[in-house]
């Protein structure tokens, strides 16, 4: 390992001085022909930040020289403003006179026996010195950076002598170990090497500097108008009032963010982006650049949907291809084709961008050179060549939410501009083709090549870590199309059947019949020792389960491979609850079932084309009794409200337990709404006739009787804030109304569907719900970002060890059996180990 | 209980799973041999299904968690169940539980009463017994009599006159107390001010009659066959203390309480029972699991850590993690007086190096052997 430990601490004079290579004193940054100065900030020793310039120290050119450190003589001492906290809580704990700890030696013993916490020690300080006998004065710490004692002004120079007097001993009983309070005192400014803060010449010759050099420039002009000020013998006033403004510049200097002093700006009145701004914030160094890192060899773009490629493939632009590139070392064996690729050239696919010579140059393959490059070519040399079909790549959707949002693919070059994915991928990336982009990157090394195949792999992500069950699995007319397939007795006949399996597998073989179900069809995909029960998703919920002969056709039942009876849907084959594939997972590994899963969802977009679908707005058409008995039950939820209106009135109403009547009546008519508008879903449900809609919503496709219900029947109440609606005039929501209604209609119960229109206020209404859930939406993902960052940064270093106990990076043990059972959910099914179905398998 | 079992598995299968077993094996009526076999079949579906070495479980726990909580409502409250008392769901809830706020939003309690004590009646009077009722809540009226500089009180129920005057002696001293015409009147010692004489109106009002202190009211229920009293407010060392209640099953939704009550442990359990109910009541489906690391980690140091920059995460040993994490001035400022040392055993001190991370197959180095 390169780095295993990292040691903080402070710099003390001396070692500023020690590194230092140049001693600032000049405010100007370079001469009349534009030359840096030395001893200015811009000092050609401090380091290269030009090309073709030479480093004064080093030697080194742009890139091998880091740049060199200088340091600034203080005229007086300044204060750290980081520190200034520390010295304060210091400089209570000691004498004023002797400069030592306000403890007597009794107790600094037992102290130091102990160990005790600084903010124990503190409590503990004596209000005379022990030693000499000393009172001690009131002090006091004005933020950010003055001291006073009996309302005096300490100054840091009396600080510094004050401290400078403290022993190492006594440090140490303090907690500070390996520094002096001293050292926080700066007399010694370090000026950092200016690779720190590069200049950058604009086109029009002219230079721009960093907001760093333009604090150091004032601090240097303040500096050396002191020490002039001082020569002079000026008086008091003016010197105590430059040393303040120098005070000021050094702790704008180390952060420009410091409360109650304003902010150092730029001429233009930017305010200056100083050390402290550096390192903080989410662009910041520690967030923005070391925790995360721009990257080569990576691509973005538009997807879109492929049913015909593999569920692990992912398709890639050619175009992307001939940019993205991966190194082969030549050897005996491949020298040809690499040769190849290179004759190929950077503009036709398969070909190669770059060769790396043995001694570590690389050159540019052009359609020029490639010829004379193909003669050099031998073995020990690198050759990037372009992306091939198979190749491992990895595909990333943001937000990466959970590990399934970046996965491996195996790469198919394909024509056109965009990625292509199989659509059963699409809820672990929660992705859909609105104008999605995506990203991708490219494995270098092989090590990280087979790494990325053997764990990130599609096939290894099924199951999902969240909830044990499958998460990659049949979506929309996937289960459109299997569910017309398989419910009931359709019948094919042997071309189409014919066509139907071929479609799917060029070698199996068709079985001897004139017609086929479509569950003999399903059937034809299944393992042959597979057997499933379970109820589907059409499954209506009867009282008393017919099983097989369920009239719904809602009972699936599977065996030995053959599927007797139901109907597949989202229940079998669907991401999230999918038991077919769950159940697969297990019995025959993940490889099986990505197989079977691009198998089926083939035949089901097969089925489709074949039997067609549509949906259309005479869908929602409803027969006349079902709008009249619709028409009914909202009379009567309106009379019922109207009843409970008239008791709330007359104070009538039953209240409820911690609620006030108003609240009971809210109460009440949401109750009310509720039974009325899932009386009107069941009306509906038994009055529309069956049609591609609704078939949608119940075999799990898309949508939901609540939709069906809004669009043919009511929309129900409109809320805000869980409650009807209150805003707008006073005591009512539009001045149409009286003040104080609050039936029905004034609240916002839009009782008209999207079908038939909804009347201006109903329109209303229903825009404001909209608003709501749409900031609603915007809001919650900040908090739950947040709690995700927190979550992570509380658990990121908590793994599972050898021995199977959880620890942190502390090696402190969290758990000693990870989840009580040791059982990783992602391997396991929801159970976790299925201990009767094992015996009922064992034990037949 | 575990001494019991069979000691040659154990340890090697996890408690719940030989508990299952000998289940299992008691309904089917396996004998000894046919027993073995089945042990041996669920070791080996277990060994299968056994996390990994080097498995980071903490980041998948913590986006097992938090990728679904996108799907949550932010709206705040909800009457929960049939008992209909409000209480803070959905992600606020959640963040709640896991900032580990010394006081929940909405805090609640659900009593359980003991078996023999279990009916109707007796629950009623206990939930009488135990609402919070301050003096405000049993008077007419309450009035300072600015020239004899007195207050008087009215009471709702004259018959009730005796307690009020307890209550308030109890918490009151330098007044007198008088009964005149069914009204208590109150004189303090010595002169005092209008503006005095109002704040003593003021905590007189609030002075606490009968009941629980906390306890804001409350809701019986049946549950199954049992009579459940569920409020609003919770107190629960005094609760317990009452004769009837369940202390075993008794519980609050303020983890704190539960602490101080009845240790870290059931304190975990909170945590992990709330998170899950909070997750479940959305229809999310989340592995107790993940949410189990979580409710550990909260409570590993044996007092209630927060999940934040106070808590957990500002408590990781690793300097630059920290400074990572929130606050990055601080931390640095202090790991450099205190020659603080970062031992780059977490993973982003090695991700900020561009190191290898010390988990998943980064924990392992592979030792090969030549032949010579």
């Amino acid at each position: 390992m390169l780095v295993d430990k990292i040691e903080f601490s402070l710099l003390n004079p001396e070692l500023i001085r020690k590194m230092s290579v140049a001693k600032i004193t000049k405010t100007e940054l370079y001469d009349q022909e534009g030359y840096p100065i030395e001893g200015g900030l811009m000092d050609p020793r401090l380091g290269v930040v030009d090309p073709g310039v030479r480093c004064r120290t080093c030697g080194g050119s742009v890139g091998e020289c880091q740049g060199h450190f200088g340091c600034l003589e203080l005229t007086r001492p300044i204060i750290h403003v980081h520190y200034a906290k520390i010295l304060f809580s210091i400089l209570k704990m000691i004498c004023k006179k002797c400069s030592r700890i306000l403890i007597d030696e009794k107790e600094l013993k037992k102290i130091k026996e102990r160990k005790l916490a600084f903010k124990k020690i503190v409590k503990l300080a004596e209000k005379r010195c022990p030693y000499c006998k000393q009172e001690q004065g009131k002090l006091k710490f004005i933020k950010p950076y003055t001291f006073t004692e009996d309302n005096e002004i300490l100054n840091p120079i009396k600080l510094r002598e004050r401290f400078e007097k403290m022993s190492d001993e006594d440090l140490e009983i303090l907690g500070f170990k390996k520094m002096r309070p001293e050292w926080l005192i700066l007399t010694l400014l370090p000026i950092p090497p200016v690779t720190v803060r590069p200049s950058i010449t604009l086109e029009t010759g002219e230079r721009s500097e960093d907001d760093l050099t333009h604090k150091l420039v004032d601090i240097v002009r303040i500096n050396e108008r002191l020490k002039e000020n001082i020569d002079l013998g000026a008086p008091d006033f003016i010197i105590e009032d430059l040393w303040e403004l120098l005070q000021y510049h050094v702790s704008t200097y180390f952060d420009n963010e410091i409360s109650g002093v304003p902010p150092a700006r730029h001429r233009s009145g930017r305010i200056l982006k100083t050390l402290s701004q550096r390192l903080k914030t989410k662009e910041g160094r520690f967030r923005g650049n070391l925790a995360g890192k721009r990257v080569n060899f990576s691509a973005r773009t538009v997807i879109t949907p492929d049913p015909m490629i593999d569920v692990d493939e992912v398709g890639i632009p050619q175009l992307i291809a001939k940019e993205l590139t991966i190194p082969v070392r030549v050897n005996e064996k491949n020298i040809e084709e690499m040769k190849k690729f290179v004759l190929n050239g950077p503009e036709n696919w398969p070909g190669a961008n770059y060769i790396i010579r043995p001694d570590g140059r690389r050159k540019k393959i052009t359609e020029q050179n490639k010829e004379d490059i193909v003669k050099e070519i031998a073995p020990g040399y690198i050759i990037e060549r372009h992306l091939q079909d198979g190749e491992i790549a990895l595909f990333n959707r943001q937000p990466s939410l959970h590990r399934m949002s970046i996965m491996a693919h195996r790469v198919r070059v394909m024509p056109f501009k965009t990625f292509r994915l199989n659509l059963s991928v699409c809820p672990p990336y929660n992705a859909d083709f609105d104008g999605d982009e995506m990203n991708l990157h490219i494995p270098q090394t092989e090590e990280a090549q087979v790494e990325a195949e053997e764990l990130m792999a599609v096939r290894k992500h099924i199951r999902s870590p969240r909830f044990s069950g499958p998460i990659i699995g049949a979506i929309i007319d996937h289960i459109t199309g299997l569910y017309l397939l398989t419910h009931g007795k359709k019948k094919f006949d042997r071309e189409e059947f014919t066509q139907l399996i071929r479609a799917v597998d060029p070698e199996i073989e068709i079985p001897d019949k004139k017609t086929m179900t479509g569950k003999e069809i399903f059937s034809m995909f299944l393992p042959k020792d597979f057997s499933i029960e379970h109820k589907s998703k059409s499954c209506v919920g009867c009282k008393k389960c017919l099983k097989e002969r369920c009239e719904h056709d809602a009972y699936v039942v599977i065996k030995d491979g053959k599927m007797l009876c139901g109907t597949i849907d989202k229940a079998a084959v669907g991401d999230e609850e999918g038991k077919i594939i769950d159940k697969m997972e297990k019995l025959y590994g993940p490889e099986f079932v990505k197989k079977f899963l691009f198998k089926i969802t083939r035949l089901a977009v097969d089925v489709l084309t074949k039997v067609g679908f549509s949906i259309s707005i005479s869908d929602q058409d409803l027969p006349q009794e079902a709008v009249s008995e619709i028409k009914n039950v909202l009379e009567k939820v309106r009379k019922d409200v109207d009843e409970l209106i008239k008791l709330y009135e007359k104070g009538e109403l039953k209240v409820l337990v911690g609620r006030t009547p108003k609240e009971s009546l809210e109460h009440s008519i949401k109750i009310t709404l509720r039974n009325g508008l899932n009386e009107i879903g069941s009306i509906l449900e038994k009055s529309i006739k069956e049609n591609s809609t609704i078939m949608m919503a119940r075999s799990g496709a898309k949508g939901s009787m609540v939709n069906i219900t809004q669009t043919a029947a009511v929309i129900g109440q409109e809320t805000i804030m869980g409650e009807r609606m209150e805003r707008g005039y006073y005591e009512r929501t539009f001045p149409h109304f009286k003040k104080g209604d609050i039936s029905l209609e004034a609240k916002g119960f839009v009782s008209r569907g999207f079908r038939n229109g909804l009347t201006p206020f109903e329109f209303f209404f229903d825009a404001i719900n909209s608003r709501e859930s749409l900031m609603d939406k915007s809001l919650k993902t900040r908090h739950s970002g947040y709690m995700e960052r927190r979550l992570v940064g509380a658990l990121q270093d908590l793994k599972v060890e050898y021995d199977g106990t959880v620890r942190d990076s502390a090696n402190r043990i969290i758990q000693f059996i990870p989840g009580e059972d040791g059982l990783d959910p992602s391997k396991v099914e929801r159970v976790g180990v299925d201990v009767r179905g094992i015996a009922k398998e064992l034990f037949r | 209980m575990l001494e019991e079992l069979p000691k040659s598995y154990l340890g090697e299968l996890p408690r719940s799973i030989i508990e299952e077993v000998e289940e299992v094996a008691k309904e089917r009526r396996l004998s000894e041999e046919k027993k073995e076999r089945l042990i041996e079949e669920v070791k080996k579906s277990y060994l299968k299904g056994k996390f990994e070495p080097g498995e980071t479980v903490g980041i998948i726990a913590a986006q097992s968690i938090s990728e679904p909580a996108t799907q949550m409502t932010m709206r705040t409250y909800h009457f929960a169940g049939s008992a209909g008392i409000k209480v803070t769901y959905g992600l606020p809830r959640l963040i709640e539980i896991f900032d580990a706020k010394r006081e929940p939003e909405t805090p609640v309690m659900t009593i359980f009463l003991k078996k023999r004590f279990n009916s109707r009646k007796r629950a009623k009077k206990i939930a009488e017994e135990i609402v919070e009722k301050k003096i405000f809540d049993v008077i007419r009226r309450i009035s300072m009599n600015l020239s004899e500089g007195s207050i008087e009180i009215e009471p709702l129920n004259p018959k009730r006159i005796g307690t009020i005057i307890k209550a308030i002696k109890e918490k009151m001293r330098d007044i007198t107390v008088r009964v005149k015409a069914k009204k208590v009147i109150i004189i303090p010692k010595g002169k005092v001010s209008i503006g005095e004489l109002r704040k003593i109106r003021e905590r007189i009002i609030e002075t606490r009659v009968s009941g629980i202190s906390g306890i804001a009211s409350v809701v019986i229920r049946m549950e199954g066959e049992e009579w459940i009293i569920n409020t609003i407010g919770s107190n629960l060392e005094e609760v317990l203390k009452i004769e009837e209640v369940d202390e075993t099953r008794t519980i609050t939704n303020n983890i704190h309480e539960m602490a101080r009550v009845f240790g870290i442990e059931a304190a975990r359990n909170l945590i992990i029972n709330e998170a899950l109910k909070t997750l479940q009541e959305q229809g999310l489906d989340v592995d107790i699991r993940h949410v189990m690391l979580v409710g550990d980690i909260m409570t590993v140091s044996g007092s209630i850590k927060p999940i934040g920059r106070y808590g957990v995460a500002g408590a990781k040993t690793s300097i630059l993690a920290r400074a990572a994490f929130e606050e990055t001035i601080k931390h640095l400022v202090r790991a450099s007086v205190r020659n603080e040392v970062d031992n780059f055993q977490g993973i982003f001190e090695n991700v900020m190096v561009g190191q290898v991370i010390p988990s998943g197959t980064g924990m392992f180095d592979l030792v090969a052997k030549f032949e010579e």
